[in-house]
C-alpha cells in the first residue's frame, strides 16, 4: 500500500514533467508537421538557465528569499521562450515550404549547437571578450529553493510503522506548477480566440490565412509557449534532483525522447493527448521501477510505445486523420 | 474607378504559366462572374487576389491600393474575404468556431454577434448544428458554412470559388438566392462557377477565361445570349 501510494505520487510528478515537455513537441508538430529535435535541448537549457539565475542572484540552498522559486521559474521560462522564438525565426522560418527532410536535418543541427554551446566554459577566444558560459562540462548541484522537510509524513501500514510515505514540498511544487501550467494552456487553446486560431492553422494554414490569421505570428507564439513549458519542466527537474548533468549528456536526449514518446502515445498534435500521455509514461515508468526492476525503466516506456503503436497507431486521443471532402 | 482592378496579371507555378495576362474589373455593388473550363485559371486568379500566390507580373488594385506583395492575412483586413475552392472548412473545429474564425479580424463584438444571427437566418441548417464538428457536416452544409464564414468577415468584396460544386439542384438554387441577397445588401461579389447558366443568370458582368487568358467579357445577359458561350459553356447548339 505504501509502495503503491509512493509510486503513484512519483509517477504523477515525473509524468507531469514529461507532459510539459511533450506539449512542446506536440504543439509544434500540430502546426508545422515536423518533429522539433531541438526541443529536448530547450528543456536542458531551461534547467541550466534556472541554475544560472540562482547563481546570478546568489540564491543558495541555505539562503534564498521565499519567492526565489518563482523568480527562477519565470526567469527561465522567459529565457527559453525568447530562445524558442529565435530558433524558429532564424533556423526554421527560412525553410517554410522546403522539403520536410531539410527542416528535420536543421533541427538536428540546432540541437547539436545548443548542446555544445551549453558546454562552453572557458573558451579562450570568447573569454577575451568577457564572454563566459556558466554551464561547463561537468555535472553541477542545484540549490534547492524550498524547505526540505516533508510536509506530510505518515505510515499507512501499522505493521511497518517505519515505512513512511513522505510528501515533500518539491513534489507539491512539481505537481502544482505542472498542473497549473497545463490548465492555463488548456484554457488558451480551447477557450480563447488565439487558441482557436492555433487550431485552425494546425488544420490548414493556407485557409487560416484567408481568415485574416497571421500564420507566422501563430507559429512564433507556439514556439514561445512550447519552449517556456519545457523550461518550466527543466526548472522543476533541477529542483527535484538537485543536480544537473552537463549539457551534452545523453540523459537529456533520453528524457526528451521519453517526452516525445508521451506525445506519440497521446496522439501527436493533440494537446490533451500530450498531457495524458505524459502522465501515463510517468506512471508506467515509476510502477515498473517500484514493482519490477529499477534498471529497466526505459524498457517499460518504450514497450508502452510499441503496444500503443500496434493497437492504436494514431495515439490514445489522436483521431485517425479525417479526409477533407 | 472599379473597386477591384486587375491588369495584365501573370502567374507561374514553376514552369506552368497559369495566368497569361488577365485583366478584369469588378465594379462596386455588382456581381461579376468568371467562367471557364477546368484548369483555365479561375482559382488561380482568386488566389492571386487573396495573396496566396505571388504574381510574376501585372497589378491588382483594390479600392485604389495595390495588393501585390501584401500578405494574405492583411488583404482580409483590407476587406476581401474568400470562400475557397473545396470549401476549406476547419473540420477539427465546431460550426460555431468556424464562424468565429471568419470574424477573426473584427473587434466589434456586438456587430459580430448580430452578423452571426443574420447568416444563421440565411442558413438555418447551420443554426441546428452550431456545436457539431464541421467535419461531420454534409458537403452542402460545409459549402453553406464556408460562405457564412466568409460573410462574417463583413467584406467589401466577397470571392466565391465554385459555391455550387457538387450540390443538389435545390441547394444550388438556395445558394444562388442567397448570393443575390448578400449582394443586394451591399456586398460586391466575384463569383467563379462551372455552372455558367446559374452564374450568368445572377451576375451583372461576366468574363470568360480559357487557358489563362480572358477571351470574352460583357454584360452577363449578353454573354448568356452569345453563340460562343452557349456552345462552349451552356451546352446549347
Ligand atoms: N500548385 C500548383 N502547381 C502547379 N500547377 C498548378 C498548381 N495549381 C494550379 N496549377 C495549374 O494551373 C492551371 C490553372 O489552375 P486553376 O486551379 O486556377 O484552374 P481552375 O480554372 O480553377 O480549374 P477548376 O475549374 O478545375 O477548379 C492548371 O493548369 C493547373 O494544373
Ligand atoms: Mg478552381
Amino acid at each position: 500500500m505504501t509502495k503503491l501510494l509512493q509510486a503513484s505520487m512519483d509517477g504523477v510528478a515525473v509524468g507531469s514533467l514529461y507532459a510539459l515537455i511533450a506539449l512542446g513537441y506536440t504543439m509544434v508538430y500540430g502546426i508545422l508537421k515536423f518533429i522539433n529535435f531541438a526541443h529536448s535541448d530547450v528543456f536542458m537549457l531551461g534547467a541550466w538557465f534556472s541554475f544560472a539565475i540562482c547563481g546570478f542572484l546568489g540564491y543558495t540552498t541555505a539562503d534564498h528569499p521565499v519567492y526565489a522559486a518563482l523568480v527562477a521559474l519565470i526567469g527561465s521560462m522567459a529565457m527559453c521562450g525568447a530562445l524558442g522564438f529565435t530558433i524558429e525565426r532564424l533556423a526554421y522560418r527560412p525553410l517554410r515550404g522546403a522539403p520536410r527532410i531539410n527542416v528535420l536535418i536543421t533541427a538536428i543541427g540546432v540541437s547539436l549547437l545548443l548542446e555544445n554551446v551549453g558546454q562552453l566554459n572557458s573558451n579562450k577566444f570568447l573569454a577575451e571578450y568577457g564572454i563566459k558560459f556558466p554551464f561547463g562540462t561537468r555535472p553541477t548541484s542545484v540549490p534547492l529553493l524550498l524547505p526540505d522537510q516533508p510536509l506530510l509524513s505518515f505510515a499507512l501500514d501499522s505493521a511497518h510503522p517505519n515505512t513512511l510515505v513522505n510528501v515533500l514540498p518539491v513534489d507539491v511544487l512539481v505537481i502544482g506548477v505542472a498542473f497549473t501550467l497545463m490548465a492555463l494552456l488548456q484554457y488558451l487553446v480551447f477557450g480563447t480566440s488565439l487558441g482557436r486560431a492555433m487550431r485552425a492553422v494546425s488544420y490548414d494554414a493556407k485557409t487560416a490565412s484567408l481568415m485574416g490569421i497571421d500564420v507566422d505570428r501563430v507559429v512564433s507564439i507556439t514556439f514561445v509557449i512550447g519552449s517556456a513549458l519545457a523550461a518550466a519542466a527543466g526548472f522543476l527537474y533541477g529542483q527535484k534532483l538537485q543536480s544537473l548533468r552537463q549539457s551534452a549528456d545523453g540523459l537529456w536526449v533520453l528524457l526528451g525522447l521519453k517526452a516525445f514518446v508521451a506525445a506519440v502515445v497521446g496522439g501527436v498534435g493533440n494537446v490533451r493527448g500530450a498531457m495524458a500521455g505524459g502522465l501515463m509514461i510517468g506512471l508506467v515508468e515509476q510502477f515498473g521501477a517500484a514493482y519490477l526492476s529499477t534498471n529497466l525503466r526505459d524498457l517499460y516506456v518504450f514497450s508502452l510505445l510499441i503496444v500503443v503503436l500496434l493497437f492504436k497507431p494514431e495515439g490514445l486521443l489522436g483521431k485517425a486523420v479525417v479526409e477533407k471532402v | 474607378m472599379a473597386l477591384l482592378e486587375v491588369r495584365d496579371l501573370h502567374v507561374h507555378y514553376g514552369a506552368v504559366h497559369a495566368l497569361q495576362g488577365i485583366s478584369l474589373d469588378v465594379e462596386e455593388g455588382q456581381i461579376v462572374t468568371l467562367i471557364g473550363s477546368n484548369g483555365a485559371g479561375k482559382s488561380t486568379t482568386l488566389r492571386a487576389i487573396s495573396g496566396l500566390v505571388r504574381p510574376s507580373s501585372g497589378s491588382i488594385k483594390f479600392a485604389g491600393r495595390h495588393l501585390e506583395g501584401v500578405k494574405a492575412h492583411e488583404i482580409v483586413r483590407m476587406g476581401i474575404a474568400q470562400s475557397p475552392e473545396g470549401r476549406g472548412v476547419f473540420a477539427n473545429l465546431t460550426v460555431d468556431d468556424n464562424l468565429e474564425i471568419g470574424a477573426y479580424t473584427r473587434t466589434d463584438r456586438a456587430g459580430v454577434l448580430s452578423d452571426k444571427e443574420r447568416v444563421l437566418d440565411l442558413f438555418p441548417r447551420l443554426r441546428e448544428r452550431l456545436r457539431q464538428l464541421s467535419g461531420t457536416l454534409s458537403g452542402g452544409e460545409q459549402q453553406m458554412l464556408a460562405i457564412a464564414r466568409a460573410l462574417l468577415a463583413r467584406p467589401k468584396l466577397l470571392l466565391l470559388d465554385e459555391p455550387s460544386l457538387g450540390l443538389a439542384p435545390q441547394i444550388v438554387q438556395t445558394i444562388f438566392a442567397i448570393i443575390r441577397d448578400i449582394n443586394k445588401q451591399g456586398t460586391t461579389i466575384l463569383l467563379i462557377e462551372q455552372n455558367a447558366h446559374m452564374a450568368l443568370g445572377a451576375a451583372h458582368m461576366g468574363y470568360v477565361i480559357e487557358v489563362g487568358q480572358i477571351v470574352l467579357h460583357d454584360e452577363a445577359r449578353v454573354l448568356a445570349a452569345s453563340d460562343e458561350v452557349r456552345k462552349a459553356y451552356l451546352g446549347v447548339g
